[in-house]
C-alpha cells in the first residue's frame, strides 16, 4: 500500500517516443525543461525525428498551428479531424506527405512503421525538417531547441542538423545526456 | 451487505437476547488485487531518470564585423574526431604546409584525452577545483549560482590558458561529440570551439592512417 502510494504520487509517465533513443553520457546535471522545447531525436540509423510541445497553451493551439503552417508551405492538406488528432500526438518522423497517413493510422505497429525520418537532404527554400523548426519557432518563440541523439548515430547527422538550428538563428541548443560521475582529482 | 436479522417474537427470555457475533474480517482479496495491478502499472510507466541537458552554445553564422581577436599559436590544441573511438591531436596551428605536426592519437578514456586536457588547462582547473572545495568547506560562504558565475569569471579572465579547437572526421559518431564536449566541462576549460577540418588536416590525417598510430592508451573508453 504504502510503495503504491509513493509511486502514484511521485509518477511522471514516460514519454511515448518515437523511436528508442540511447543518449550519451555527461556530467551535467542541469535537468531538462518540461515544456517549451522542440525535441529533435536522431534514432541509431540517422533517422530524424521531431517534437514539440504546446508549451504554455493549455489548448493546445501550437502544434495545430505548427502543422497548418508546414502543411500550407509543402501544400499538404490535413483535415480538422487530423489537426486535431496531430494536437495530442507525440513524436513523429516522416515526410510531410506521409504525415496524414501516420495520424490516420491506429494500428501502433503500422504507426511504428511508418516512422521513417523526416527529410534533412536540402531543397530549394529548406528542407522539411529545417521548415518544422521555423514554423514552430514562429508558433511557440519560447520554445529551445534540444537535441536527443543517440550516442551511435553519426556525428554527420548531428552537424547538419546544428547547421539547419544555426541557419534558423537558433545558436544555443540542449544536447539531452544521461547524468554520470565522474571524479577528478586535482592536478600538481 | 450487511443484513440486520430481525429480531423474532416470542424471545422474551430472560436478560437480554446475546447479539450474534458477526465475523469483522472482510473480504480483502479484490483490494489487493487492484492494489498490485496498479502498483506495477505505476512501476513501469513511472520515469525515474529524468533526462538531464548539456547546453552548447554555437557562435552566430553571420560574418563577425569586428575582426577576431589574434590567438597565439601556442595556446592552441586541435582534437580530431575519428572512426572507432579515436581522437587525433596536435598543438599549434598549421603554418607552414610543408612541414605538417605529426598527429597523436588517443581515446576517450580516462588516462587518455582527460589527462591531456587536465595537463594544459591544469591552472584553471586547479584554480576552480580550489574555489569548489572552499564552497563545499565553507571557507567561503556563497550560493550555488554565484559559484558558477565566479567559475566563469575565472574562465573569462584566463588569456593565456589553452584553446581546444574540436574538429569531427565524417565517421565520427554523435556520442564522440558529446564525450568530448564533456571532457571539456570536466577539465573545466575555459575556451574551446567546434569547427570544421580543414585540408592540411585531412592530410595529416592520412599520413598517420597510413602508418601505425602510436597510441598513448590502450584503454577501451567508457
Amino acid at each position: 500500500m504504502l510503495l503504491l502510494t509513493f509511486f502514484m504520487l511521485t509518477t511522471s509517465f514516460r514519454p511515448q517516443e518515437a523511436v528508442q533513443v540511447d543518449t550519451p553520457n555527461s556530467i551535467s546535471d542541469k535537468l531538462a525543461p518540461a515544456k517549451n522545447v522542440m525535441t529533435l531525436l536522431i534514432g541509431k540509423n540517422n533517422k530524424v525525428f521531431f517534437n514539440i510541445d504546446n508549451g504554455n497553451d493549455s489548448s493546445a493551439h501550437v502544434r495545430a498551428q505548427v502543422l497548418q503552417n508546414v502543411g500550407n508551405y509543402f501544400r499538404v492538406k490535413f483535415t480538422k479531424e487530423q489537426i486535431k488528432k496531430f494536437a495530442n500526438a507525440g513524436s513523429f518522423g516522416m515526410p510531410i506527405h506521409k504525415l496524414g497517413e501516420w495520424i490516420d493510422a491506429t494500428d501502433p505497429k503500422e504507426k511504428a512503421a511508418m516512422q521513417i525520418g523526416i527529410p534533412t537532404d536540402s531543397i530549394p527554400g529548406g528542407s522539411e525538417i529545417s521548415m518544422w523548426i521555423h514554423f514552430s519557432r514562429l508558433a511557440n518563440p519560447s520554445a529551445e531547441a534540444a537535441i536527443r541523439g543517440d550516442f551511435n548515430s553519426d556525428y554527420t547527422t548531428v552537424k547538419k542538423l546544428f547547421d539547419i538550428l544555426q541557419d534558423k538563428k537558433v545558436n544555443r541548443f540542449d544536447l539531452t545526456t544521461n547524468l554520470e560521475k565522474v571524479e577528478v582529482k586535482k592536478v600538481k | 451487505m450487511a443484513e440486520i436479522i430481525a429480531n423474532e417474537g416470542g424471545g422474551k427470555h430472560k436478560g437480554k437476547r446475546r447479539a450474534k457475533k458477526l465475523s469483522t474480517h472482510i473480504d480483502m482479496t479484490p483490494m489487493v488485487d487492484l492494489a498490485c495491478l496498479m502498483l506495477t502499472f505505476f512501476m513501469l510507466t513511472t520515469a525515474f531518470a529524468k533526462p538531464k541537458i548539456m547546453e552548447i552554445v554555437m557562435p552566430d553564422k553571420t560574418p563577425p564585423k569586428e575582426k577576431p581577436p589574434e590567438v597565439t599559436a601556442s595556446r592552441v590544441v586541435n582534437f580530431i574526431l575519428d572512426e572507432n573511438n579515436k581522437v587525433y591531436w596536435y598543438n599549434g596551428m598549421i603554418k607552414d604546409p610543408k612541414n605538417l605536426p605529426v598527429l597523436n592519437s588517443t581515446d576517450y578514456s580516462k588516462d587518455g584525452i582527460r589527462k591531456i586536457l587536465l595537463d594544459r588547462n591544469k591552472n584553471i582547473f586547479n584554480q576552480i577545483e580550489q574555489l569548489r572545495e572552499d564552497v563545499l568547506s565553507n571557507k567561503v560562504k556563497i550560493s550555488h549560482d554565484s559559484l558558477a558565475n565566479l567559475e566563469k569569471v575565472i574562465k573569462r579572465k584566463d588569456l593565456v590558458g589553452p584553446i581546444f579547437m574540436i574538429k569531427a572526421t565524417d565517421k565520427a559518431k554523435y556520442g564522440n561529440f558529446v564525450d568530448i564536449i564533456d571532457e571539456m566541462a570536466i577539465a573545466n576549460a575555459a575556451h574551446y570551439a567546434v569547427t570544421d577540418l580543414n585540408n592540411y588536416e585531412k592530410k595529416m590525417l592520412e599520413a598517420v592512417k597510413g602508418t601505425p598510430a602510436v597510441t598513448t592508451s590502450e584503454k577501451k573508453t567508457k
